[in-house]
């Protein structure tokens, strides 16, 4: 895939989140990683991407498409991706079968048979067979993310964005989170990863987008970023990262 | 031996309680050399019992309208049109800021009587219900606006419209946070039923007072006025307790 931003801005109040924010990547990018200190501006450029958020003002697009500027186009876009947030965000008066479930009988139309199908697959792919019917409370926050994945894969999106998808867990939780994402990848399934995880980053991304200040300021190949990043920011941001590995 | 049996332990203290309670209550009476005579409340417990059944009756009604109103005035109270949104907002403010007793003067003698609806069960069925719909929607409200942002997002993104976000995610879970409030109301409204009585409803309260002075006795009748009150409200609150059990999903 291709995607492109001209000028984005998107404010919370007088919060200006995404200050003009413009890059452009490869026509043939999979695995696209957004980057850089927090309150950069990656979380919102991410919701933007995935049309959870319509911006003020620029243009967004996808292969070359213009993505709908209005709340009603916004919907039918983002039905075709998935999302993962970093607080998991299931839904905790349902179970794990049901917040798989429930989106693909009331969003996507499938039948209920199909959908508790579908939903056990999905749940047994990601490792969380026997825990079908269990609440988000009485699950681990890793499986819990894991849950949370497979809600966003099941309807088998075009795009599947991931907001800091591992900065709630502990290492060995992360660990599991981050091999589901690496099979993904692997398998194809393409991919919008916002992250703190440099060296999971460079491992999986084919590009990188690098924020601060609610503006790109540097968007290049992942193998030109993390080997010869151009701005003071990304070199001052990857020093401070690699102190302590 | 007692602490092993957790449920024996419990019924002895609330029979202790019980009696303990009884005790004082006659100990009162006592101390005023208060001269029992029930013959004329027995002599009238058929009418006692119809107007235990009125009063019920009235309140099961009274509760669906309150029930509906309530989450109607929170919807409206939310609604993205402004006149809709004022008016919700003024009902719930002047019904909360008025005595009960104000509003069912003023709304039978007046508001029924212009518009002629003269069944005044009707109207004091309608008139409790329309009070306790602006406290239920507050308390809706209140547990509908608890539900944080991560909840409206994790919809938006799944792909719910705006009428689906409502009705997979945050009315589900904000019935649960409106539970306790909302028995509350419902006691409440139980309660304040006693006040239909200066409508001359022959409602439980309004009948204890006509046996009370037709067998001219003071307040005998009240000891079983309270106990019919409490017949209907501590099952409610026991059904509500094992209600938010049910849906307690989160521990």
């Amino acid at each position: 895939m291709k995607l492109e931003a001209r000028g984005v801005v998107k404010a919370y109040g007088i919060h200006r989140a995404l200050d003009g924010a413009t890059f452009q990547t490869e026509s043939d990018a999979r695995v696209v990683t957004l980057l850089g200190p927090s309150g950069g501006g990656k979380s919102t450029l991410l919701r933007v991407l995935g049309c959870l958020l319509v911006p003020e003002a620029g243009q967004v697009l996808m292969d070359g498409t213009q993505l709908p500027n209005n709340e009603v186009g916004a919907l039918r876009e983002r039905r075709k991706n998935g999302f993962v947030f970093q607080g998991y965000n299931l839904f905790p008066h349902l179970t794990a079968l049901e917040n798989v479930a429930l989106p693909l009988r009331a969003v996507h139309g499938v039948s209920a048979a199909q959908a508790e199908a579908r939903a056990r697959e999905m749940l047994d792919r990601l490792g969380l067979i026997g825990h079908e019917m269990k609440h988000p409370a009485e699950l681990s926050g890793g499986q819990q993310q894991r849950a949370a994945i497979a809600r966003a894969l099941a309807p088998k999106p075009r795009l599947l964005l991931l907001d800091e998808p591992t900065s709630a867990l502990d290492p060995v939780m992360t660990g599991e989170v981050l091999d589901v994402i690496r099979e993904l990848a692997e398998n194809g399934q393409q991919i919008v990863l916002a992250t703190h995880e440099i060296s999971f980053a460079r491992k999986v991304a084919d590009w990188v987008v690098f924020l601060a200040q609610g503006q790109v300021q540097e968007s290049s190949t992942a193998e030109d970023f993390f080997t010869r990043p151009q701005t003071a920011l990304a070199q001052q941001y990857l020093e401070g990262l690699a102190k302590y590995r | 031996m007692l602490s092993r049996h957790p449920l024996l332990r419990t019924t002895l203290c609330v029979l202790l309680l019980l009696v303990v309670t009884c005790g004082l209550v006659f100990a009162a009476f006592a101390q005023i050399k208060y001269r029992w005579n029930w013959e004329g409340f027995r002599k009238n417990e058929m009418l006692f019992f119809q107007g235990w059944l009125t009063t019920l009756g009235i309140c099961a009604g009274a509760m669906v309208i309150c029930l509906v109103g309530g989450f109607t005035l929170m919807l409206g109270s939310r609604a993205p049109w402004e006149p809709v949104r004022l008016a919700s907002k003024g009902y719930i403010a002047i019904v909360r800021a008025t005595p009960l007793l104000v509003q069912l003067l003023i709304g039978y003698y007046v508001v029924a009587n212009a518009l002629k609806i003269h069944d005044s069960i009707v109207v004091g069925m309608l008139l409790l219900g329309l009070f306790e719909a602006a406290y239920l929607a507050e308390i809706f409200r209140g547990a509908l606006e608890s539900i944080g942002r991560s909840q409206r997002e994790a919809a938006s993104a799944v792909g719910f419209s705006t009428m689906q976000t409502y009705r997979y995610v945050l009315v589900p879970q904000a019935v649960r946070r409106a539970l306790p409030g909302t028995t509350g109301e419902l006691v409440s409204l139980v309660k304040n039923s006693s006040l239909l009585s200066v409508l001359g409803i022959e409602e439980v309260t309004q009948i204890t007072r006509l046996i009370n002075s037709r067998s001219y006795t003071a307040l005998e009748g009240f000891i079983p006025l309270a106990l019919a009150y409490l017949a209907v409200t501590l099952p409610l609150s026991w059904a509500a307790r094992r209600l938010e059990r049910r849906f307690a999903y989160e521990t």
